[in-house]
C-alpha cells in the first residue's frame, strides 16, 4: 500500500498515534475535574502563540507551547483564587487568545490558509523536526499521566481530601494545566487547535458509557483516541479533507454508537437484576389507615348495577358518587 | 486517667479566630485534645463547628491563633498519614466514574511514593477497610451508583485505610440511614479500642452517642461548654432536662 510508504504520511500517522494517546489521557483528568472546556481555552490561547511564531520567524510549535503553558497557568491561578469572576476571566483569556492570534497573523502578512493548517490540522505540514518535538512532548505527557495517576486522580476526585492527605494540590493542579497545554501543542498538527479539545473530551465521554472505573475509562479512552486519529488520518488522505474534522467526526460517531450500546446494556442489566433491597426500612411511616365504608350492607359484584372502575390491582364500584372497593369482609372508601 | 498536662496532645487549638469572607466565624477558641480521647463537637447550624474542624485539618487558614497537630503547627505539619479525614460528603463526584476500590485507595497517598504502584500490604489494607464498613462486595461498583449512606461508608473506609492515629469526621451521620450509622459506630468503636483519637462534628450523634467521652458545644463561634457528654446534647433538638440537676444546653 502506497499510503504508508509516503514519508509525510508516516510522520502524520506517528503524530496521530501519539496525539490519540495523550489527548484522552489528560482529557480524563480534565473531565473528572469538570473542566472539559479547558482544552478548548488553551487551544484558543495557543493560536496567539502560533501567530507569534509566524510573526517572529521562529518555530510556531515552540512559541505555541510557551504561550499555551503561560495561558494554562493563568487559567489555573484564576481558578485557584476562586473568585466569582473566574468564569468570566477564562472567557476573557479565550477571546484574547483568538483575537490576538488573528491580529498577529495579519501583521505577519500570512493569509488565512496558513492559519487554517494550525486551526484544523494538516497532514503535509508535519516536518521531521516537528515530529521529534511532538514525540518528546507526547511521551512526557503520557509518563506523567500514568505515573502520577493515583495522585492526579485524588486531586481531581476530591481536592479537599487530597490536601488533607498532604498532597501538594496546587502543584499537581499546575501539572495538569501544563500537561493540557503541552497536549494542545502536540495535537495542533493533526487535529488542529480549534478541535483539539474534542479529542480530549469525546473519547472520555465515549469510554464512560461502557466503564465503571477510572482506570478502565482512562485506558478505553486512549484506545478510542488512537483508533479515531489513525482512521481519521487515513480517511483524510483518501478523501482530501482536513484531518482534524475527520478525526472529530469519527470520534463523535463512536460516541453515538457507545451511548446507544451502553443504554441497551444498562437496560438489559436493569431488567435481569432488579435493585437489591439492601437498606432495611427504618422509620418509614405506616400506610395511612384506610377508611371503611360504615355499615355498608350491599355486596358489589360485576352484575349489581353499580359502574365498575379498574383501580390498579382491583376494581372499585361507583356508589352514590364515591368509590367502594372490596377489602376482606368489608368495603373501603377509595 | 493521666493528667491533662503530661498526656500527649493530638490537637491543640490556641486562641483561634477564623475569618470567612470578612465574617469572624470562630472567635478565640481554645482547645486541647489528648491522644485517645473521643470528642464530639456539637452546636447548631452556623455555630462554627465545621469551620473549627476544617481549620484543624488545614483546609482553612487561621486569622489569629494557632492549631497544632501532634505538637506541630498545621502549616508546617507533614505527617498527614497520622490523620484520617472524613468530609461531610463526597464533595466532587467527578465527571468520570470511579470505583469504590479506587476511591478508598486514594486514602493511602500520604504514604505512597510518586511513580510507585500499590504494595501488597496496601492492597490488603484497602480490603480490610472495605470489610470494616461492609462494602467489600461493592468494591468494583462506581461510587456514583451507591446510596448516600453507602458513599459515606466509602469515605470512612478511605480515612481508615491508612490506619490513622487521629480520625476527624465532619457530620458523618448527616443524611445517613440507621444501618450505615450503626456500621460507622462499630468501625469507630474498634478504632477507639486501639487508642485512636476521634474528633467528630455532629448534629445528631445517633448510635455514636455511647462512644463519646467528652463533648464541646459551640455557639456563635465560641466554646460554651466543654466537658463530659450530656444525654440532652445528643440530639439535634436539645431540650431542658425535666427537673434534673443538670441544666439544659442550647435550649
Amino acid at each position: 500500500m502506497t499510503l504508508f510508504q509516503l514519508e509525510f504520511m508516516q510522520r502524520a500517522l506517528i503524530a496521530g498515534l501519539l496525539t490519540g494517546l495523550s489527548a484522552p489521557a489528560i482529557g480524563t483528568y480534565l473531565v473528572q475535574r469538570r473542566l472539559s472546556l479547558m482544552g478548548d481555552g488553551i487551544g484558543h490561547i495557543a493560536i496567539t502563540g502560533v501567530a507569534l511564531g509566524l510573526l517572529t520567524g521562529s518555530a510556531p510549535v515552540l512559541t505555541a507551547i510557551i504561550v499555551a503553558i503561560a495561558g494554562a497557568t493563568a487559567i489555573e491561578l484564576v481558578r485557584a483564587r476562586g473568585k466569582a469572576s473566574g468564569d468570566v476571566a477564562l472567557a476573557l483569556l479565550f477571546y484574547g487568545g483568538i483575537a490576538g492570534g488573528v491580529l498577529l497573523i495579519g501583521l505577519a502578512g500570512q493569509g488565512a490558509a496558513t492559519l487554517n493548517t494550525y486551526l484544523f490540522g494538516s497532514l503535509t505540514t508535519v516536518s521531521p523536526t516537528d515530529l521529534y518535538v511532538v514525540v518528546g512532548l507526547a511521551v512526557a505527557v503520557l509518563v506523567v499521566a500514568v505515573g502520577l495517576g493515583p495522585q492526579l486522580f485524588a486531586v481531581c476526585q476530591d481536592e479537599e481530601f487530597a490536601r488533607v492527605t498532604g498532597l501538594r494540590v496546587q502543584l499537581l493542579n499546575l501539572v495538569i494545566a501544563v500537561m493540557a497545554a503541552v497536549t494542545v501543542t502536540v495535537a495542533m498538527r493533526t487535529v488542529g487547535l480549534l478541535l483539539v479539545s474534542a479529542l480530549m473530551v469525546v473519547p472520555v465521554a465515549t469510554a464512560q458509557q461502557l466503564t465503571r472505573s477510572f482506570r478502565s475509562t482512562f485506558v478505553v479512552a486512549c484506545g478510542i483516541g488512537v483508533v479515531a486519529c489513525l482512521a481519521g488520518i487515513v480517511t483524510s488522505y483518501n478523501a482530501d479533507v482536513a484531518p482534524g474534522a475527520t478525526i472529530v467526526v469519527l470520534a463523535l460517531a463512536g460516541f453515538v454508537v457507545a451511548a446507544t450500546v451502553g443504554t441497551l446494556i444498562r437496560r438489559r442489566q436493569g431488567r435481569v437484576a432488579p435493585l437489591a433491597d439492601e437498606e432495611p426500612e427504618i422509620g418509614v411511616p405506616e400506610p395511612v389507615p384506610h377508611v371503611v365504608s360504615a355499615g355498608h350492607p350491599h355486596a358489589h359484584n360485576p352484575k349489581c348495577g353499580h359502574a365498575a372502575v379498574e383501580h390498579g390491582d382491583h376494581v372499585d364500584y361507583v356508589h352514590d358518587g364515591h368509590l367502594h372497593a372490596a377489602h376482606g369482609d368489608h368495603w373501603d372508601e377509595h | 486517667m493521666t493528667s491533662p498536662d503530661t498526656a500527649a496532645k493530638a490537637v491543640q487549638v490556641a486562641d483561634l479566630s477564623v475569618d470567612l469572607g470578612g465574617r469572624l466565624v470562630l472567635r478565640g477558641v481554645g482547645l486541647q485534645i489528648r491522644q485517645g480521647e473521643v470528642v464530639a463537637v456539637l452546636g447548631t447550624n452556623g455555630s462554627g463547628k465545621s469551620t473549627l474542624i476544617r481549620t484543624v485539618v488545614g483546609l482553612l487558614p487561621a486569622a489569629r491563633g494557632e492549631v497544632r497537630l501532634f505538637g506541630t503547627p498545621v502549616p508546617r505539619f507533614r505527617q498527614w498519614h497520622r490523620v484520617g479525614y472524613v468530609p461531610q460528603r463526597l464533595t466532587a463526584a467527578g465527571g468520570v466514574p470511579a470505583t469504590v476500590h479506587e476511591v478508598v485507595s486514594s486514602g493511602l497517598l500520604s504514604e505512597r511514593r510518586l511513580f510507585a504502584p500499590l504494595r501488597a500490604s496496601q492492597k490488603q489494607a484497602i480490603d480490610e477497610a472495605l470489610e470494616i464498613v461492609d462494602m467489600a462486595h461493592r468494591r468494583k461498583d462506581a461510587v456514583a451508583e451507591l446510596s448516600g449512606g453507602q458513599q459515606q461508608r466509602v469515605l470512612i473506609a478511605r480515612a481508615l485505610v491508612s490506619d490513622p492515629e487521629l480520625l476527624i469526621l465532619d457530620e458523618p451521620t448527616a443524611g445517613v440511614d440507621l444501618a450505615s450509622q450503626q456500621i460507622f459506630a462499630d468501625a469507630i468503636r474498634a478504632r477507639v479500642a486501639r487508642g485512636t483519637t476521634v474528633v467528630m462534628v455532629s448534629h445528631d450523634l445517633g448510635p455514636m452517642d455511647a462512644l463519646i467521652d467528652r463533648s464541646i458545644v459551640l455557639r456563635r463561634g465560641r466554646i460554651v461548654y466543654d466537658g463530659p457528654p450530656h444525654a440532652s446534647q445528643t440530639h439535634a433538638h436539645v431540650h431542658h432536662s425535666h427537673g434534673g440537676e443538670e441544666p439544659g444546653w442550647l435550649s
